[in-house]
């Protein structure tokens, strides 16, 4: 009997462990034409959820028989670490409208992602919506696994208070060159009116360089990738240059090398922020801000100048199970009108052209958000290759010793790094 | 009807038979209890110990379920990979100073601390449970107190005033991994206090008062009498501290931003994370597991080996 019960248990529990263990995919086939209850993931942002939930409710009012359910994206460090834990398990939602194109090419080796291409006026619906700014976005093979859907581009946020504590004119800082940049930050540490002129995270996480680095460089090089055509761009004249405008902040202590444990800009302890357009609702009720294009060596006119995009695409992965349903509820909350429902209630820009002539009511009734509207047509994507996040550690490492520390002067570290993406490049090209 | 057959050697026989039959099922008792433990440990170390050597010598990333995917053999070569990476020396010699400061320093603090607690001072209770106190408490809430603490607007570096380091504490890529360390000293000695505490109440009292008589003082009793009478604890506190310290996660990840600056106080474990979750490489990040695990077991060993010399 004791003998019996004691191979039950150990059958049970392996039992169970082989069922934990053997994941059943959908058939790809069978769940493109399927149709019936999904799940989507929102991020987290107060002002897209609230748009989330509306759009969600006007979806299920029209479609009783597929139901959609909203969630948040699981928590973690970051949202690319949850829905990567998920692809794994299996358990991803069936749309997830927070993809950064920067994780596009892991998901994809890991077969997580459903190809939009598939969806027979996938491309079509697509490159419709965004026109010419969708390109970028288009992996290697040819193939849209993301539909391109809003960008953040980044500029330059300012306190106005702060800048008028410092004795500085907050309707016309003198932002737009290294030099005009690097005076008023020194004005605004100097006078004590602030603990930090700017202060973009010092830390070495690979994403990090989207909101110090990147910006700067698309700007200088009149809107270059970090990599393209398979070869590194920023060991040249524009990335040396804004390396060492970042190395003068953080020299001369105008820029801090710990990290804040919070928001600086909201804190008053910085004096500018490098955002985009989604810090304009959050900082409404507790910092008076103006918005500039990130400076160059020369100053750039506002509407020459490039930025990186912070764009977030809508991916459909692959544990979906009513794919046509996905499909139908992608398209309907990339429409015309739930995307000026988006852009009414988040202030981010839906990834179309001319924003401005599009949605003329709502950029006269918040003019504040028309520099950024101007911006989202000059804005540079992470280069959609494999081996993405490789790529952008193997810089960050470079950077934060370089230009965050002074270990290594900034011209050798980029050729460094130059060197070390370019053999990371070929390996991603060649695995064998 | 049932007939019972006598046996030769009349009632002896069947008394071992019944005596066996006892034997087994306190056998079968024994294994019935023992056997979640025996499958909690299979599934949640044996396997993925096996599992995690097996990664680390093919080619291999995580996937969606369904899905198949080649995992090439590559011998050695994830291996390689560790060894040649830079960052991976870096976090081995920053494991290093940290044992270097963590280990003797938790050993001579809890030792003194957990004789001084043992003998009839008053609040005795109140400083046992204040030295605990940090060890239950989350990382996350200590880390932010440190922060406030040693950051470069930080209260220390306002008492210091023009003596406080540049670049402040933590992000200084001298100072970052010690004071990583003496925040893990810090938080970890109540648990260490306890142990010692727990060791000393096996310490003779005749042994102190025999050493009195022959003149020995404090200082000498301490070193005379509890040092050799607890070394049996010395050996689990060190072997225990160097497995916990060359596990070291949360502190680098919380209090230095992810192992800065500039992987200063990066550790083997944070990388793993970093490689394995972060970067998509969990083959390397397999290989470097292997390797700690190797590197802990020889350590631990050589300090059992140390720290029992003479018994």
């Amino acid at each position: 009997m004791l003998r019996r019960t004691a191979y039950t248990l150990l059958v049970l529990a392996v039992a169970g462990a082989a069922t934990a263990c053997g994941r059943a995919a959908p058939d790809a086939e069978v769940a493109a034409s399927s149709r019936g209850p999904i799940t989507v993931w929102l991020s987290n942002n107060a002002q897209e959820v609230a748009w989330g939930k509306k759009m969600i409710a006007a979806w299920n009012e029209r479609h009783p028989d597929e139901h959609v359910t909203a969630q948040q994206i699981p928590a973690g460090k970051t949202s690319e670490e949850a829905i990567s834990a998920s692809i794994i398990a299996g358990s991803t939602a069936c749309l997830v409208f927070n993809t950064s194109p920067a994780s596009v090419p892991t998901f994809q080796k890991q077969n997580g992602l459903v190809p939009l291409s598939d969806f027979p006026d996938g491309d079509a619906y697509i490159t419709a919506r965004g026109g010419a700014l969708t390109d970028q976005y288009r992996s290697p093979d040819g193939t849209f696994y993301q539909l391109p859907w809003k960008s953040n581009p980044v500029m330059i946020l300012y306190n106005k208070k702060i800048f008028e504590q410092a004795g500085l004119d907050p309707e016309h800082p003198r932002l737009a060159t290294y030099d005009q940049f690097l005076e008023t930050a020194r004005t605004l540490v100097h006078s004590g009116a602030a603990k930090a002129a700017i202060w973009p995270a010092p830390s070495s996480e690979f994403f990090q360089s989207w909101f110090d680095f990147y910006p700067a460089f698309a700007a200088e090089s009149g809107g270059k990738q970090l990599v393209e055509n398979g070869t590194p761009q920023f060991d040249s004249p524009a990335g040396r240059k804004a390396a060492a405008f970042w190395r003068t902040l953080y020299a001369e202590k105008l820029a801090p090398q710990e990290t804040y444990p919070g928001d600086a800009l909201n804190d008053g302890k910085a004096a500018m922020a490098t955002v985009g357009p989604w810090a304009v609702a959050a900082y409404k009720d507790s910092v008076d801000i103006g918005v500039v294009p990130v400076p160059t060596s020369h100053g750039t006119p506002p509407q020459d100048t490039y930025s990186f995009s912070d764009e977030k695409s809508v991916a459909m992965f692959s544990a979906c199970r009513n794919r046509a349903t996905a499909w139908d509820l992608l398209k309907f909350a990339t429409s015309g009108q739930q995307d000026e429902a988006f852009l009414d209630e988040t202030g981010q820009m839906p990834l179309r052209e001319n924003l401005l002539a599009s949605y003329p009511d709502f950029f006269a009734k918040h003019p504040l958000y028309k520099p950024f509207a101007l911006q989202a047509e000059h804005i540079v994507e992470v280069p959609n290759v494999p081996g993405s996040i490789d790529i952008w550690q193997a810089f960050r490492d470079a950077w934060t010793k370089s230009v965050v520390f002074g270990e290594e002067s900034t011209g050798t570290a980029l050729r460094k790094a130059s060197d070390r993406i370019g053999k990371l490049l070929d390996e991603y090209g060649d695995p064998a | 009807m049932t007939h019972l057959t006598p046996t030769a050697d009349g009632g002896r026989t069947s008394r071992k038979g019944a005596a066996a039959r006892l034997g087994r099922i306190r056998s079968l008792t024994g294994m019935l209890f023992v056997s979640p433990y025996v499958l909690f440990v299979f599934a949640v170390f044996a396997v993925p110990l096996v599992y995690t050597v097996w990664i680390s010598v093919h080619r291999f990333y995580f996937t969606a379920p369904g899905t198949h995917v080649d995992a090439p053999w590559v011998g050695l070569a994830n291996y390689r990979d560790v060894f040649t990476d830079p960052v991976v020396g870096r976090a081995f010699v920053n494991i290093a100073v940290f044992l270097v400061i963590n280990v003797p320093l938790t050993v001579i603090l809890s030792l003194v601390l957990a004789s001084a607690l043992n003998a009839k001072i008053r609040f005795r209770s109140f400083f046992r449970a204040a030295y605990y106190l940090p060890y239950i408490t989350a990382s996350v809430a200590l880390v932010a107190v440190w922060q406030f603490l040693f950051g470069t607007d930080g209260f220390v570096n306002h008492a210091l005033g023009s003596l406080a380091p540049d670049p402040s504490w933590l992000v200084n890529s001298h100072l970052a991994m010690p004071m990583i360390a003496f925040f893990v000293t810090w938080k970890q000695l109540g648990f260490f206090v306890m142990l010692y505490l727990a060791a000393l109440q096996n310490v003779s009292k005749e042994l102190y008062e025999a050493a009195a008589v022959d003149g020995a003082g404090r200082i000498r009793q301490f070193f005379s009498v509890t040092v050799p009478g607890v070394r049996p604890a010395t050996t689990l506190v060190v072997i225990y501290a160097i497995i916990t310290g060359a596990n070291l996660f949360s502190e680098p990840y919380l209090l230095t931003g992810g192992g800065g600056p500039d992987h200063a106080s990066v550790s083997p474990v944070l990388l793993m994370y970093q490689k394995g979750i972060e970067q998509g490489h969990p083959d390397f990040a397999a290989a470097l597991g292997v390797v700690l695990v190797c590197f802990v077991l020889v350590i631990s060993l050589a300090a059992r080996k140390l720290t029992e010399r003479g018994n």
